[in-house]
Parts: C-alpha cells; sequence; structure tokens
C-alpha cells in the first residue's frame, strides 16, 4: 500500500508532519499513521500560550483501538489549536496533511527543524 | 509456541486483513474499518470469522452427569437441538471461562471421529458440544477429562478446535442472509436454538446465538469447507475490533478481560451473569455461589458513560466525585453507535445505580461520568 507525504514539510520517525510558514509550525500526522491508528476519536492537545518542547510528547490521539502519544517537532509555545477536531476527530482519517491538523507552534528556534526527515526519506521509512 | 490460524487465514491476508494475537490464534482484526463494520452489523448485516473459539464435545452415558458438575446452568435441562450461556467456575465460584453448551441431535449428529476417539455417532447416550473462548479449549478438555477420571464417569471428551471453523452472521438482515445460503430454512430458529443445516452444501451445525446485541447466528462449520460457507456469506466482513466494539455496547464479558482467574476472579453474581447459575444443581463452586447469593455481592458490574471528553480504556481508575478509589475499568471505548464514550467495570454495590455521579481518571486526569444502564444500545 502506498501513502501520501507530501514534500513540503518534513517528517518525524514517531510519523508527526510539521509544515515551517516563517516561524509558524504546524503540526499533524501522516496519512501512513491515520492508516495505522483506524478511526480516530479523540485528539486531546494542549492549550494556546503553553510551551512545547521537541521530541517530546504534547498531546495524544485515540482511535477506536488504540491510545499514541504525540511528539513535538520543534519547541516553542503553541499559538493554535485545531478546535475543530474537538467535534470531528475524524478529520485526521479524512484529510490529515490538509483540515486535520492539531496545533501551530511559534518555533523558538527553526534550526531544529533541520533535523526531520524529507518526504521521500519519510516514504522509505514506511514502505 | 507456534500461533494458531484460522482455516481462512490467506483469504483474510489477500484480503488486506489486518491482523492481531488472540489466544494464541492470529485472527482478523479489521478489514475495512472499524467503525465501517459497527455499523454494517447495527445497520444491515456483518460477518466475522470466530474460529479462534474452541469446540469440545462429550458424549456417553455421563456425558450429561459429567457436563452439569463442570458448568454453572442446567445442563440437563436441555433438549437436543437446544444451548444455553453458561459459566464454569472453581471451587471459590470464580469464573474459569463463559462458554455455550449445546445438545445435538442424539445420534451423536453428523460428527466425524476425531484421532482415536470414535464419532458420537457410535457412542452410547448424549452428545454435547461446547465453545470454550480462544485458546481455552486444551484447559478445558483437562478439566473435563481430569473430573471424569476422578469421578469415575463414563464419558469421551474430544477436543474438536482444529476439526472446525466458526462464523458469526451478525444484524438485523442477517437471518435472511443465512436463509438464502441454507438448503433449508432457518428463521424459524429460535434464540440458543441450534440444529444440522445445509449452507452451500456444507453440513454446519447453525445455532441462533451471536455476541453483538443483534439477531443473528453462528455457523460451526467442518475446517476443510470453511471457505466454501464463507463465500456464500455474502456480507461486510469484520474483524474482532467492531466484535469488541460491538459487545461492549451490548455490556457482553469477554474473558480475561472483564474477568480473569488470576487478575481480577469474578463470580457469576458479580459479573452480572447470576441467571447463569442454577443452585439447584451440583457443580464446581456451587457452595461458594450459594452462600454469595445468601450473603449479597460487595460489587457488581455497571455500565459507565463518560460526559467529559475522553475514552475509557482496560486498566483506568473509577473513583466517586471526591477522588477516593472505588473501582477500575474492565473495558472502554468510543461507542460507534451513539457517539459516546462508554465502559465497562466493578464498583461497590452503593454505586451501581445508573446516574451515579462517578469519575474515571483518564492519564491522570479524573473526567465526570455515571454509571449507566446496559445494554448501551436497546
Amino acid at each position: 500500500m502506498s501513502f501520501d507525504a507530501p514534500d513540503d514539510r518534513g517528517y518525524m520517525e514517531s510519523h508527526e508532519w510539521a509544515l515551517n510558514d516563517d516561524g509558524t509550525v504546524r503540526v499533524g500526522i501522516s496519512d501512513f499513521a491515520q492508516d495505522e491508528l483506524g478511526d480516530v476519536v479523540f485528539v486531546e492537545v494542549p492549550d494556546v500560550g503553553d510551551d512545547v518542547t521537541k521530541g517530546e510528547e504534547f498531546g495524544v490521539i485515540e482511535s477506536i483501538k488504540a491510545v499514541s502519544d504525540l511528539y513535538a517537532p520543534v519547541s516553542g509555545e503553541v499559538t493554535a489549536v485545531n478546535e475543530a477536531l474537538f467535534d470531528a476527530p475524524e478529520l485526521v482519517n479524512d484529510d490529515p496533511f490538509g483540515e486535520g491538523w492539531m496545533l501551530e507552534i511559534a518555533a523558538a528556534d527553526e534550526g531544529e527543524l533541520d533535523d526531520l526527515m524529507s518526504a521521500a526519506e519519510y516514504r522509505e521509512q514506511v514502505e | 509456541m507456534p500461533r494458531r490460524r484460522p482455516p481462512l487465514y490467506a483469504v483474510h491476508d489477500e484480503r488486506d486483513a489486518s491482523f492481531t494475537d488472540f489466544g494464541g490464534w492470529e485472527m482478523p482484526v479489521e478489514f475495512d474499518s472499524i467503525r465501517t463494520e459497527h455499523e454494517a452489523v447495527r445497520e444491515e448485516a456483518g460477518v466475522f470469522d470466530v474460529s479462534h473459539m474452541g469446540e469440545v464435545t462429550v458424549t456417553g452415558p455421563d456425558a450429561t452427569a459429567l457436563t452439569q458438575r463442570l458448568v454453572t446452568n442446567d445442563v440437563a435441562a436441555l433438549d437436543p437441538g437446544d444451548s444455553q450461556y453458561a459459566a464454569i467456575t472453581d471451587e471459590d465460584g470464580a469464573i474459569l471461562d463463559d462458554t455455550v453448551v449445546y445438545r445435538l441431535p442424539d445420534d451423536g449428529g453428523r460428527l466425524p471421529a476425531v484421532g482415536g476417539d470414535p464419532s458420537p455417532a457410535d457412542a452410547d447416550g448424549p452428545t454435547y458440544l461446547f465453545v470454550p473462548n480462544a485458546g481455552h479449549d486444551a484447559e478445558a478438555v483437562d478439566r473435563w477429562t481430569s473430573h471424569r477420571d476422578e469421578w469415575g464417569l463414563d464419558a469421551t471428551v474430544t477436543n474438536r478446535t482444529e476439526s472446525f471453523g466458526m462464523f458469526a452472521v451478525q444484524g438485523p438482515e442477517a437471518a435472511g442472509l443465512v436463509d438464502d445460503a441454507a438448503a433449508d430454512p432457518v428463521t424459524d430458529l429460535s434464540r440458543f436454538e441450534a440444529r444440522w443445516v445445509t449452507v452451500a452444501g456444507v453440513d454446519c451445525w447453525v445455532a441462533r446465538t451471536g455476541y453483538t446485541g443483534e439477531d443473528g447466528f453462528e455457523l460451526i462449520v467442518p475446517w476443510d469447507d470453511a471457505e466454501t460457507v464463507w463465500a456464500a456469506l455474502d456480507c461486510q466482513p469484520c474483524g474482532l475490533g467492531a466484535r469488541d466494539t460491538l459487545r461492549i455496547e451490548a455490556g457482553f464479558l469477554l474473558s480475561g478481560q472483564d474477568f480473569d482467574p488470576a487478575e481480577n476472579p469474578r463470580t457469576p453474581y458479580e459479573a452480572g451473569i447470576g441467571f447463569t447459575v442454577k443452585l439447584d444443581t451440583e457443580f464446581v463452586g456451587r457452595d461458594a455461589l450459594a452462600a454469595q447469593q445468601e450473603a449479597g455481592v460487595d460489587e457488581r458490574f455497571v455500565g459507565l458513560t463518560l460526559t467529559e471528553r475522553g475514552v475509557p480504556r482496560h486498566g483506568y481508575e473509577i473513583t466517586d466525585p471526591d477522588g477516593e478509589a472505588i473501582g477500575t475499568v474492565t473495558s472502554g471505548t468510543m461507542s460507534p453507535t451513539l457517539d459516546e464514550p462508554i465502559g465497562l467495570g466493578y464498583v461497590p454495590v452503593e454505586y451501581d445505580e445508573p446516574g451515579t455521579e462517578i469519575r474515571v481518571v483518564v492519564r491522570d486526569r479524573p473526567k465526570e461520568a455515571r454509571i449507566s444502564d446496559t445494554p448501551f444500545i436497546q
């Protein structure tokens, strides 16, 4: 099976993606991850204003069958969370790289994003 | 120990099912999505491969006496073609396993000989077929044979788990679907009634039973003909993931999770299946259960619903509103039918009234919840 992995963003081994827009980093999980999890029923993310640390847990995603931690791709302050997921967590399944995004972080150091995998490297990991 | 595979493993693999280990069996957990499969069963029909369930036959002059002494229900009350849900308990009344006991037709049915054991058709006396949970077949056979020998009874106990596959067709359209595939009508079968029926040219033991809260049938089919019967049951294939969400909505127990003789020993009265206990029969655990029925239980199996966001899961603590620990969630999920977080677990009897406010501790945070009636769906 092949999975989408847009080239415009970086990826973590733990399957989060990070899309940088001038220091504001939008975060979600990959198409592969949502497929592995199955029907997503709950997403727990921090509040706007909270700080997250690169490589550490920032939240939890639950599908009907499993619970998984979510890891921050970059350190910084949370500037937005996707409140649509509170009522419609299935957006993560339907559109993991678009409407299913989870939060935005004002990156403390954009250089941290250099550690992420490229789309090509990530595709190699999951295929 | 290598994992056992159902007769249709290759067929499911070809269909891109994902698999999980269940009681030592490699079983399909999901074909399309749990939600899709769950909804098919609630609204139309779905078919489950449950070949991980055991099949054990007991036959001979003392088959009734032996089985009667090892399960809580009244086996002697079964007429040929009847079945009953029962618990297998230890001396303390704790549930070792739960099972359905079928009485086959008195000619021994159409069961072939297995190993050195004769076909029940050649045996003298009634034949029972009971269905232990996944991975419990060998211990059930050991329990039956060791008690037979200890009590000097005349019965042949045969493990036929790898002679038969088992499918469950469940949902409002299940009856029509099985009826269409069968050579003779099946819709006249009452709940817990069963008979041999030819399905797609194959002799199957067809019972009006199931584990989803829906109408439906369970078919016990010869291992080598499993693919023919499966192909004739043309509806949404469902995995153990949907089976779990469906049975939680129905408030049904899962062996090894909602009760476990080692980790969480529970009696039938605590687990809400006191109706399977017939105290006027003699069985292992009877005296302990009689005493508990007299004294009453301290804790009871209940449903619960979270009224805050979150999902209750096996092992999460239940507290009272002040944070005092009162119990543990044994099963939980986000109900696909109700779109609400629901769970099952044990609480002290003073908290068991539906509507009672409790808390479920989800990742160190107490979430508001209340005790609910089961089944969660009507």
